[in-house]
């Protein structure tokens, strides 16, 4: 008796000091860290965490290597690629706990306002851009910087920006007799998709399915939108299951399930884009940014595409704003090495670049005055720059829908409740779209999650 | 008289050893195996000391200020919510279905491999391949090359049948994880249902040849028993590792579409990893230990019982 106690109590003893050690190792670790902070040297290792899209993938991971490095021996740049869904969770983790793996973060204007607000990010505007002229931060897009500021200032800086807009293939609409208006309605779009769809061989029209608020439910939002939905009233009181945010559900969910691509609730913005690519759809509504990487990988596929408007129903327009920029994290270490990289790959000279190296064409749009000005890239992208500026600048996140709402953003809300939230109705809706549950089914229980908050909740975010 | 005698007196005799003799003995035999004991303690439950804090607390990453006490609500949070309901039924589905029908198939392929042919060696070791890939690289595979709605190698083949660009991982998708399952686990019940034949002894069934029975019924009759141990084994071990099953949901389906193949490892990632929601995800995961303590000591006894049901057979 007295020696199983005995051993108990060595046991307890001997976990306890693990149990000490273990503790004093992860206060030391984070210390370490903190301490570091405040360097503004120059030169050191980068962390940045992109998005796998493929002006990313394939323009600035390889220029970097090759250009960046070589211009600034002192600076090494290493990438953590990830989807969208994965970078969110990834940064977000990253960010609120301080763990400052990252150098440099890829986010949007979604995420700019309420990191910044939360005191998780750099005032690139005061601190560096005040004492670097030559970036000229007076030339990116008006609403591309409104969005990516807070308070006034600049707390990311854009690599590429986009609307939402219709791409369709302009030889199968002549063999169908069929003409495309520059500004379609979604009762006319719907319509084409069906004259078009070929089950099996082309797709009538290609539209996002993966669950994220990001990923289908961008789409499905600028839908809702232009429909007269919202996501919340004036009081901050769920609308997901209100008849018109019900109608545009329906709409979108039937229209892929009619005459959509196969398999669309594992689709997103790369995903189609190979399918469209591959001359598999014969419209397709996506990001503005798709028109670039159509024109430099698929020509043939270019030279039969058509641009129109993103499609509305009650309102005049509907494209979504959006912008894949790169923020510095409060407290991270080498901050003057990130500034280096973050104003290195969204500078002029870094489209001139990606000119020199592949075309005019292929440079990121949508950030600059200047490109849409630049004679070069007006006659290389003639096709669909002037669409994509005009997308953009008809965009009004203050006031995405029929009604006021309490929130900013047209495919997102800009609260940090929305980030979970959204990806359970993105989930609902890809379980719609795959067919395991009706659309009402998907509302109510997406509804009854958008519940859960309480309206102060809610409006103190 | 005598004989009783002496063993009344035998056997406490050999029973009483001098005890700080035992003492040291045994010490002397644990001794090397502490620093792994206590490794084990370090490693295992000292996360799970810490995931029973979080589980009292109130701590979402993307809300600022931190963690602060809320007492049972986690708990109460989990045992109210659908989602959490849902990924149990269908972890219990996915991990019986996969099972099962891994045994049985693997069964069919043990008594296939335990016939002398050509070739039997180079067979065994394309059978016993899928165990040996990577769960995640055999998940990708699946889910692109195989299963792609429009790319995929399966709707290829099954064109000439009328089969035409099936979504298999929305339309089908729990079964298309189930038999992605069932594709990697199969081989392990084959290996042990295999040890379990070749361990057979011949001269019984040359017996059973003797006294005129049939294939049919030596196998139900004297195989199947003999296999009995072995079959609960391997379906043991299989559900022990199926519960787990992560990488085929995470890369095949994520989850979707819908909720249709969340099982709980993959409820308890999203808590975390698109939720934020650390206190609600610690006290889901402890639950969940506590089910599957319940369930493995109930299994174990069961299957204690059988063996020494066997034994006295």
């Amino acid at each position: 008796m007295s020696s199983s106690l005995f051993k108990l109590r060595t046991l307890g003893a001997v976990s306890c000091v693990a149990a000490l050690v273990a503790v004093a190792a992860c206060s030391s670790s984070g210390s370490g860290s903190s301490g570091s902070t405040g360097t503004n040297s120059n030169s050191g290792t980068v962390t940045v965490a992109v998005v796998s899209n493929p002006l990313i993938t394939g323009q600035m991971i390889p220029l970097t290597q090759s250009v960046f490095e070589k211009e600034y021996p002192g600076i090494k740049v290493k990438f953590a690629t990830y989807t969208e869904g994965d970078l969110r969770a990834a940064i977000e983790k990253d960010v609120s706990t301080h763990s400052n793996a990252f150098n440099v973060i890829m986010i949007g204007p979604y995420e700019t306002p309420l990191f910044a607000k939360d005191n998780w990010l750099d005032n690139l505007s005061t601190q560096f851009i005040a004492s670097d002229p030559g970036y000229d931060s007076a030339d990116l897009l008006p609403s591309i910087a409104k969005a990516l500021s807070y308070n006034g200032d600049l707390y990311a800086v854009p690599f590429y920006g986009e609307s939402s807009m219709l791409y369709y293939r302009k030889d199968m609409f002549q063999a169908a007799g069929l003409t495309m208006p520059q500004h379609p309605t979604w009762n006319q779009v719907a319509a084409f998709a069906a004259k078009l769809n070929q089950p099996g061989k082309v797709a009538g029209i290609c539209l996002r399915g993966l669950a994220g608020w990001g990923d289908n439910m961008a789409a499905l939002d600028t839908v809702v939108n232009t429909f007269g939905g919202e996501w919340f009233n004036q009081s901050w009181q769920p609308q997901l299951t209100s008849p018109a945010f019900e109608a545009a559900t329906n709409f979108y969910v039937n229209l892929i399930r009619k005459d959509g691509e196969s398999g669309a609730s594992a689709d997103s913005f790369n995903q189609l884009l190979t399918l469209y690519g591959q001359s598999k759809c014969a419209m397709w509504y996506d990001a503005t940014v798709a028109a670039t990487s159509i024109a430099t990988t698929y020509p043939s596929v270019f030279a039969n595409t058509g641009y129109a408007f993103a499609p509305v129903d009650k309102t005049t327009s509907s494209g979504w704003l959006w912008s894949w920029a790169l923020g510095i994290p409060q407290g991270v270490s080498n901050q003057g090495a990130a500034w280096k990289f973050v104003s290195w790959a969204t500078s002029k000279q870094y489209d001139a670049l990606v000119a020199s190296k592949y075309g005019w064409a292929a440079v990121p749009p949508g950030t600059r005055t200047s490109l849409y000005n630049n004679p070069s890239y007006l006659s290389a992208a003639k096709a669909f720059a002037p669409i994509t500026i005009a997308s953009i600048d008809g965009t009004n996140p203050d006031h995405p829908t029929v009604n006021p709402v309490p929130y900013i953003g047209v495919q997102y809300v800009d609260i940090p409740q929305f980030e979970s939230l959204g990806l359970l109705v993105g989930q609902q809706i890809a379980g719609a779209i795959a067919g395991t549950e009706s659309v009402s089914q998907a509302l109510s229980t997406s509804q009854s999650d958008a519940s859960q908050y309480t309206p102060a909740e809610l409006s103190a975010g | 008289m005598a004989a009783v005698d002496t063993s009344t007196v035998a056997g406490p005799q050999t029973r009483v050893r001098p005890r700080g003799a035992s003492r040291r003995d045994a010490w002397q035999r644990r001794l090397p195996l502490l620093p792994a004991l206590i490794y084990t303690i370090v490693v295992t439950q000292i996360p799970f000391l810490v995931t029973l804090w979080y589980s009292f607390q109130n701590y979402f990453f993307d809300v600022p200020g931190g963690a602060h006490w809320t007492g049972l609500s986690n708990y109460k949070q989990v045992f109210s919510s659908a989602a959490f309901r849902s990924a149990l039924l269908r972890t219990v589905e996915m991990t019986a279905s996969a099972v099962i029908v891994a045994m049985v198939l693997g069964v069919v392929f043990a008594l296939l491999l335990d016939r002398k042919f050509l070739g039997r060696g180079v067979v065994r070791t394309l059978i016993i391949t899928p165990f040996l890939i990577m769960p995640a690289a055999a998940a990708l595979v699946w889910a692109g090359p195989m299963l792609d709605p429009n790319f995929g190698l399966l709707n290829y083949l099954l064109q000439p049948f009328g089969v035409h660009h099936v979504a298999w991982l929305s339309t089908h998708a729990l079964g298309s994880v189930i038999v992605v399952m069932i594709w990697q686990w199969t081989p392990f019940m084959t290996l042990i249902v295999l040890a379990g034949l070749q361990s057979q002894p011949a001269d019984t069934l040359e017996a059973a040849k003797v006294d005129g029975a049939g294939a049919l019924a030596t196998f139900r009759e004297l195989t199947l028993p003999h296999l009995r141990p072995y079959i609960e084994l391997g379906i043991l071990l299989g559900s022990v590792y199926l519960v787990n099953v992560f990488d085929a949901v995470r890369l095949m389906t994520n989850g979707g579409p819908g909720t249709t193949t969340t099982n709980l490892p993959f409820y308890l990632y999203e808590q975390v990893n698109n939720a934020f929601d650390v206190g609600g995800a610690a006290a889901a995961g402890v639950v969940t230990v506590i089910l599957t303590i319940i369930v493995a000591t109930f299994a174990l006894r069961l299957f204690a019982r059988v063996f020494q049901f066997e034994g006295a057979n």
